[in-house]
Order: structure tokens, then C-alpha cells, then sequence
């Protein structure tokens, strides 16, 4: 295999994995954006896969087509919205240390899709997913439009989220309430902004888009739901938001290198490069390890991440 | 406050948690069809019907108990080890590599050395995320949940290739597992008939000794400070960076000894799926115990016995294993909901003058609560 074309398709095979990773990690900055750091990720993750994926599993015999899938999609990021929910009556409400109860909820969410899964699927079957659809005109521009024009449609919908994103947080009122309480809730409390109401406003759009990003794990990159189907990814997209710098640009960034990485690997056991399997699976972990090393987080993290808000407490 | 006023005001929290962790339980119980209530009861009443049931209780215990010891230690010194999973992994990896490596040696030398080996093992891999957090600020429970995916991938590996049984080669089998190691290297076992082994009476000691190092030594009174409060460690002249990482390498030896333990306790050969969640069940095991060795032992034989009962639930039930995930998921939550309900005295005192409204107690006198 020569060179080119390897590359080629570790390009045209990174963009659609990073999608994913994308939704998740840039639902989970609004989170830490308002203050709140949710490790349960992971488990929203993959109640969205479970859920994401029911409806295709169950509609296998074809009358319901696509809609399906958008059903799949809705379920998970409602199940998103929920699990969000418990965790910020747990972490927001309670006040409970926000690193232990995001555990508690990543083990969860994935033992209650792993029972779920156990019990009304049993064994791995694929379904059909949702199916790529190539840009007009765009998609026949030469190499470009393989790599970035030739996919599922949650894939454009996963990079237009990225401007989006941007404008959401940097120029709407909701935007700046937001970081007003990731930052100094004490002085945004004293302008009147309900500084919990708006870290549940916040979470719950974080477990929408970790969820939409389960689901398409399922629907669109695997196409099959595994217990183990998320694999970490969860943990990965709260890498991504200290190594993005809780910029929505740099969230992407972190994304589509970690996906390259994956892609890479790939490439290689596809390629007959002998290297063993096992190592080729730990690299983007090990990736992740090393960006959060170099890319500490200075001051431009939102100062109030991980502390929770009481406005009876003096301090 | 009156004093029995706070006592029942801490019990119905605690009551009220409980009672949120089951009822989340049981109604994913109820989805998938199963009764709760025939569940809950095969749970309690299955592990206790007989003399192995008992001691199946004990040998899950064992490694809950240690890695809930260094899980306590990491947590009091304020670094979340969630990488036990993987630092047990390593320990098995190590131990077995010695016991593989000296099978001649007398029983009493070949167990301590290959124990020694697991410990040793995973305190070096636990010890990776303390220098992390330590030298570059690297947010620990990130580093040490990608160390238990790349843990886990190296086993396979090791077990795979250069650890595995020849004789599975030899048969074209391949199950990816070690030889079975010289019986020198075995634990006694404590009951006949049933896989309890001393490992037992190690993990009990090493409590004695974690309730010694953390009240009763300086290293201890230095790590629970850096834990408490770093910035009045700091000015109290206490190098917190250094002790982050002498808690993460006690927290990872426990877990490495653990896995040692589980391999010359009770499978005597590394083989793969041999830990089945015990790095994530003893945080739970820990929290649950209060982070103190008195509270740990007890949690631990309670989790044990939930782990059995889990398993024969799936037998019996067709409940999947799984299950005790979410048991455990929710347990956490309502524990770490509770906890700041039970510091809290504003909420206390809203909850008594709340009573007092309703006509169902006396008011509680006007004090001065908060920091």
C-alpha cells in the first residue's frame, strides 16, 4: 500500500470517528464551563448507545427507516437529559464532591445499558445504521470531498454544533450567564442570576449532546451495540476540554487528533504492518495521557470548576 | 441541637439514601421483568444458606478489603486513585511472573517474594499518576482511568504472548492464560473444602496497620493534612506534591497486592477477566466504610456478599451480572448525597424547625450554626 493513499484514508476514516468524541466532549464544556465537572460522561455515553440503538435493533424488518434512527437519537439524548438531571441533583442540589458522584455515575449508566442490553438483546447483531450521504457537488471536489464531504449526516450536523457552540457561549445572554457562574457564581448570584438554575440548564444540554454522542457511536460508527462499546471515550472527552482549553475550536482540534490517532491505528493492522494489536489500542490512551502532561491547564480554566455553590456558606 | 434530635436526624438521611439507592435499583429491576423484591432476598438471604456460601463471602472480601485500604489512603490525601482495575492488573503480571520464575524456592520465601513483586508492581503503575499530578498538574482520575485501559491491553498482551501456558500452544487452544503455578507458591487455605485462604489474615492486618500509618505516624498525619487542605499544609511546611505521590504508590502496592493475593488465593495462574470489577467496587467498599479500616472490613464482607448474591442471581434469576454495577453506581451517589447532607447544620436546623411547624417537635433553639 503506498503512502498516499494510506493517508487519504486515515483522513477520510478520522473525520467520521471524531464525531463522537466532538458531541460528547463540547456538551461536557458547557458543563465545566458553568462550574460543573461531570465525569459521568461515560455512562450517559452509553445509555445513549444502548437507547440510540433500540429502535433500529427492534425495527430491523424495515417499515420504520429512518425514522428509526431519529427515534434512536431523540431517546438518547432524552436518557442524556435524565441521567444530567440525577447528577445535578446530586452534585448541584446535594452539593456532593462532584469527582466521586461522577464515578457513581459513569458506573451507572454503564451497568444499567449493559443490563439492558443483557436482557432484551443478549448477543452482538448489527443493524444498518445510518447511511453516508455524500454533499452534491461538494463531495466530487478531488480527495476533499472524500475526506470531508463524503459521510453520515450527523456527521456535517457534528461540525456545524462546533460554530454553534461558539456563538451559543460567547454571544448569547444564556452564554455568558453560563460562564458568569463557572467563573464567580457569588458575583453573578448577586446580579441576580439563579446561579443553580442555570448549572442545570447547563448539564442538561451537556447530557443531550453526550448522549446524541453515544447514539452515534452506535448508529453510525459501529452500527452494533457492546457493553463495551464506549471504551473509555467518555473519559477521553473530558480530556478533550482541558486539552481544547473549553474553547469549542480547540475541543474539535483535540478531537479530530485523537480520532487521526485511532484512524492510524487502524491503518496499520489493515496495512500488515506487523505491530502488535494490543499496543496499537492503547495509543490513543496513552495519547491522552501525554496532551494532558503538556497541555496544562493555566489560568484560563473557569475558576469556579468543581466547586459547588452555597449561598448560606460564607467564604 | 439536642443530641437525640441529630442522631435521628442523621439516621432518616441515611435511611432516606438507602432507600434512594434501592428504589433506582429495583425499578431497573422491573424493566427488564424481574422481580425486586425475589432478587433483594436471594441476595441476602443465598450466600448465608451454607458453611461455602460464607466463606465465598470472605474470598471476595479479601481483595476488596486491600484495595479499599489504599483506596482509602489515596482518597484521605486528597487524590482520587480510580485506577485500581488497572494496578491490580499489574500485580498480577507481576506476581506470577516471580512465583513462574522460582519454583524451587521453600513455600515460605516464594510467597512473600511473589506477593512482594505485585505489590511493588502496582505501586510503580499507581505511582505514574502521582508523579503526573504532582510534576504537571495532570487531573488523576483522568491519568489513572487511561492507565487501567493501557493495564488492560498489556495484560492481554503478556498473556498472549510471552506469559502464556505452553501447553495452550501446544493444544492449539490458545486461551490466553498462564501455566499453573508450583504449589510452594500457593496460599493455605483457612477452611477445608472451600477457597478461603490466608490471604484473609493478611488483608486483616494490613486494616491494623493502615489505622496505624494514618493516625498514629508522621508520613500519615502529613498525607490526611495535604488532604484536608493543601494550601495550610503548604504553609505548614508539608511537601504536598511529594506526599501525593507516596499516597498514590500505598494505594497502588494495595491494589498490586491484591491481584497477587487473588492469584496464589484462589486461581493459581494469571488468567484474563480475574479481577471482574473489584478496582471499581472497592471505591465503593471504601466510601461506604467511611475511609477507615474499622468501617472498610465490615463494608467489605457486605460487598462481598452482595457480589455472591449478584452471581446467583444470575443463576437462579437470570438477572445479568451487570446488575450489581448499577447497585453500586447508585450507592455511590446517595452516599456522597448524604454525606453533605450530614455536614451541613443549616440543613439539620431547617429540618428541625420544619418539624417544629408541623407541630411534631419542639423548636430548636436559635443557634449559631455554620463556619
Amino acid at each position: 500500500m503506498n503512502a498516499g493513499r494510506m493517508a487519504y484514508d486515515i483522513l477520510s476514516l478520522g473525520v467520521p470517528f471524531s464525531v463522537a468524541l466532538l458531541l460528547a466532549a463540547l456538551g461536557e464544556m458547557f458543563n465545566q464551563r458553568a462550574g460543573v465537572f461531570n465525569l459521568g460522561c461515560e455512562g450517559i455515553m452509553a445509555m445513549g448507545a444502548y437507547l440510540g440503538f433500540l429502535p433500529a435493533y427492534l425495527a430491523r424488518s424495515g417499515s420504520l427507516g429512518p425514522w428509526a434512527n431519529l427515534l434512536g437519537f431523540a431517546l438518547a439524548a432524552a436518557a442524556g437529559v435524565l441521567l444530567a438531571l440525577l447528577f445535578a441533583l446530586v452534585t448541584v442540589t446535594f452539593r456532593a464532591p462532584q469527582g466521586i458522584a461522577g464515578i457513581g455515575l459513569q458506573m451507572l449508566g454503564v451497568g444499567v445499558a449493559g443490563t439492558l442490553f443483557r436482557h432484551f438483546i443478549g448477543g452482538v447483531t448489527g443493524v444498518e445504521g445510518v447511511a453516508a450521504w455524500p454533499v452534491p457537488v461538494l463531495s466530487r471536489i478531488p480527495l476533499l470531498g472524500g475526506i470531508l464531504f463524503n459521510h453520515n449526516p450527523v456527521v456535517y450536523a457534528a461540525f456545524l454544533a462546533v460554530p454553534a457552540s461558539w456563538y451559543l457561549l460567547y454571544r448569547t445572554p444564556w452564554g455568558l450567564r453560563v460562564r458568569a457562574v463557572g467563573t464567580h457564581p457569588r458575583a453573578a448570584d448577586t446580579m441576580g442570576i439563579h446561579v443553580n438554575r442555570v448549572r442545570y440548564q447547563a448539564l442538561m444540554l451537556g447530557g443531550a449532546m453526550g448522549g446524541l454522542g453515544g447514539a452515534y457511536l452506535s448508529l453510525c460508527q459501529a452500527k452494533m451495540f457492546a457493553d463495551d462499546l464506549v471504551a473509555g471515550r467518555g473519559f477521553i472527552a473530558v480530556a478533550l476540554v482541558y486539552f481544547g482549553r473549553w474553547s469549542p475550536w480547540g475541543i474539535m482540534g483535540g478531537a479530530l487528533l485523537f480520532s487521526l490517532a485511532q484512524a492510524f491505528q487502524l491503518a496499520i493492522q489493515v496495512g500488515g504492518i506487523r505491530f502488535p494489536y494490543e499496543f496499537a489500542v492503547m495509543l490513543p490512551y496513552a495519547l491522552v495521557i501525554v496532551v494532558l502532561a503538556v497541555a496544562r491547564s493555566r489560568t484560563l480554566g473557569p475558576t469556579a470548576l468543581g466547586k459547588p455553590f452555597n449561598r448560606e456558606m460564607r467564604v | 441541637m439536642p443530641r437525640r434530635f441529630a442522631l435521628a436526624y442523621a439516621a432518616s438521611v441515611i435511611a432516606l439514601a438507602a432507600a434512594g439507592a434501592v428504589a433506582v435499583t429495583a425499578a431497573v429491576l422491573k424493566v427488564i421483568g424481574a422481580s425486586p423484591w425475589t432478587t433483594f432476598a436471594v441476595i441476602v438471604t443465598g450466600p448465608l444458606q451454607d458453611v461455602f456460601g460464607v466463606t465465598e463471602i470472605l474470598v471476595r472480601a479479601v481483595p476488596l478489603i486491600l484495595v479499599a485500604l489504599g483506596v482509602a489512603i489515596s482518597f484521605r490525601s486528597g487524590i482520587l486513585n480510580i485506577g485500581a482495575e488497572g494496578q491490580i492488573l499489574v500485580g498480577i503480571l507481576c506476581t506470577t511472573a516471580v512465583a513462574l520464575r522460582l519454583p524451587g524456592l521453600p513455600h515460605y520465601a516464594l510467597v512473600p517474594l511473589s506477593l512482594g513483586a505485585g505489590a511493588v508492581g502496582g505501586a510503580l503503575w499507581g505511582g505514574i499518576a502521582g508523579v503526573l499530578r504532582a510534576r504537571f498538574d495532570v487531573n488523576e482520575i483522568l491519568s489513572t482511568v487511561m492507565l487501567n485501559y493501557i493495564a488492560a491491553q498489556l495484560y492481554t498482551f503478556v498473556l498472549r504472548g510471552p506469559m502464556i501456558d505452553p501447553a495452550e500452544l501446544m493444544t492449539g487452544s490458545g486461551t490466553p492464560q498462564s501455566m499453573r503455578l508450583a504449589r510452594g507458591a500457593w496460599l493455605d487455605r483457612l477452611v477445608p473444602g472451600s477457597r478461603l485462604h490466608t490471604g484473609l489474615l493478611l488483608a486483616l492486618a494490613l486494616a491494623a496497620l493502615v489505622w496505624v500509618l494514618l493516625w498514629r505516624t508522621t508520613l500519615g498525619f502529613r498525607m490526611r493534612a495535604a488532604g484536608a487542605g493543601s494550601k495550610a499544609a503548604r504553609y505548614a511546611g508539608i511537601h504536598v506534591e511529594r506526599s501525593l505521590v507516596v499516597a498514590m504508590l500505598f494505594a497502588g502496592g494495595f491494589a498490586g497486592l491484591a491481584g497477587g493475593v487473588e492469584v496464589l488465593g484462589v486461581h493459581h495462574r494469571a488468567i484474563e477477566a480475574i479481577s471482574s470489577g473489584y478496582g471499581f467496587a472497592a471505591i465503593v467498599v471504601a466510601l461506604f466504610g467511611g475511609l477507615h479500616p474499622a468501617g472498610i472490613v465490615p463494608s467489605a464482607i457486605f460487598f462481598g456478599q452482595l457480589l455472591v448474591g449478584a452471581d446467583m442471581t444470575q443463576r437462579s434469576a437470570g438477572v445479568p451480572a451487570n446488575m450489581v454495577l448499577v447497585l453500586q453506581g447508585a450507592i455511590i451517589l446517595a452516599i456522597v448525597s448524604a454525606r453533605m447532607y450530614l455536614n451541613n447544620p443549616y440543613a439539620r436546623q431547617r429540618a428541625a424547625s420544619a418539624l417544629a411547624r408541623l407541630g411534631l417537635g419542639r423548636a430548636a433553639p436559635a443557634e449559631e450554626a455554620g463556619p
